[in-house]
């Protein structure tokens, strides 16, 4: 109880400190030095027409590559600590009752094409609002649907991490390309900007958002499978 | 708008805050964290909107001689892009430990862990 009290009374004094806040704060009429700088020279200088898109990929490009080995090393440690705490193993979906013919072609109708707008995402990501970390997220749905459809099914570690590594690498690999064709590492001027607004411009901005819709769908779909054998034990 | 947008935020982030210190199981504090950290990301959303402008995307709506008059902040959302992909990959790893913990103690109750308390 008294716990209880204690705690109100620091969340409402933190509630005080953020109602300043919010009660002060008024609008920039007008975008700040940086936001002008991104606004004006993403056309010219990335080609694409996402100005986050150009943010992520191209000027903050190394955050991402950061990112996305963030993800990597959470995917890796949630594999290690499940594995290590698998309790005593009777037998992969045992006691499960096989799912309905209904839910099972279903699944095999929509797998294909929730693929497909996840790929449609991350190759329009330069254009529209999406990208890679969105379309591999939609990936690792598709990979959702057939766990819960049938929860014995597995996805081939092999393919799994060569996707994950095979995509991790060429992330790199167009990085450095950049530090030798254009003006950095991770410039995505190593090819032709193209027209502007056309899917095949912004040089290598689809190219990366690609590789990394690939790589996060896959650590996705990996996260999901351990926390699925997890389950069965 | 960006009024709301904000107050709303870090009315999630005060009932995140509240909910991981009161509540006493394990899941439901993850719970309480990811809904602060949605009230973080709101927040950060609507410090970057400016009122009257469009989204970050210089396409046929957006000429691009004004693009700089008529979007709003992109920097803000490719933070928050990236919050939210991090945020994520919290929330599955709190989630991993706790499932390690019932395994070895067969309790999500936080008063059983008491090995680090002073």
């Amino acid at each position: 109880m008294v716990r209880a009290f204690v705690t109100l009374v620091f969340v409402a004094i933190l509630g005080l400190a953020f109602g300043r806040l919010a009660l002060d704060y008024v609008p920039d009429a007008a975008l700040n030095q940086t936001a002008v700088h991104y606004a004006e020279l993403t056309p010219p200088e990335t080609g694409a027409q996402n100005v986050v898109a150009a943010i992520i990929v191209t000027y903050r490009g190394l955050d991402t590559l950061g990112e996305v080995t963030v993800l990597f090393l959470t995917a890796a440690i949630v594999a290690l600590v499940l594995a290590q705490t698998s309790g005593p193993t009777k037998g992969r979906g045992s006691g499960l009752l096989p799912s309905g013919e209904l839910l099972q072609t279903g699944t095999r109708m929509l797998t294909p094409l929730i693929l497909l707008f996840g790929i449609y995402v991350f190759v329009n990501g330069h254009l529209t609002p999406g990208g890679g970390f969105q379309g591999g997220a939609i990936l690792a749905s598709a990979a959702l649907l057939l766990l819960l459809a049938d929860p014995v099914r597995r996805f081939s570690h092999r393919l799994l991490s060569w996707v994950e590594s095979g995509s991790g690498v060429f992330y790199v690999l167009i990085g450095v390309f950049g530090l030798f064709l254009a003006g950095g590492f991770l410039d995505n001027r190593i090819l032709p900007l193209g027209d502007f607004g056309s899917i095949f411009s912004a040089g290598a901005i689809p190219l990366i958002y690609a590789l990394i819709g690939l790589k996060v769908g896959a650590e996705f779909s990996s996260i999901l499978e351990s926390l699925e054998e997890a389950e069965d034990h | 708008m960006a009024e709301i947008a904000m107050m709303s935020g870090f009315a999630l982030i005060l009932l995140g805050i509240f909910g991981a210190l009161t509540n006493r199981n394990l899941l439901r504090m993850i719970v309480a964290f990811s809904i602060a950290s949605t009230g973080v990301n709101v927040v950060l959303v609507s410090i970057g909107y400016l009122p009257g402008r469009t989204a970050p995307i210089l396409d046929a709506a957006v000429p691009l001689e004004s693009a700089a008059a008529q979007i709003v902040d992109p920097v803000p959302q490719a933070l928050v892009l990236t919050a939210i992909v991090i945020g994520l990959g919290v929330t599955a790893l709190m989630l991993a430990y706790a499932y390690s913990l019932f395994r070895h103690r067969k309790s999500l109750d936080i008063s059983d862990f008491t090995e680090l308390k002073w």
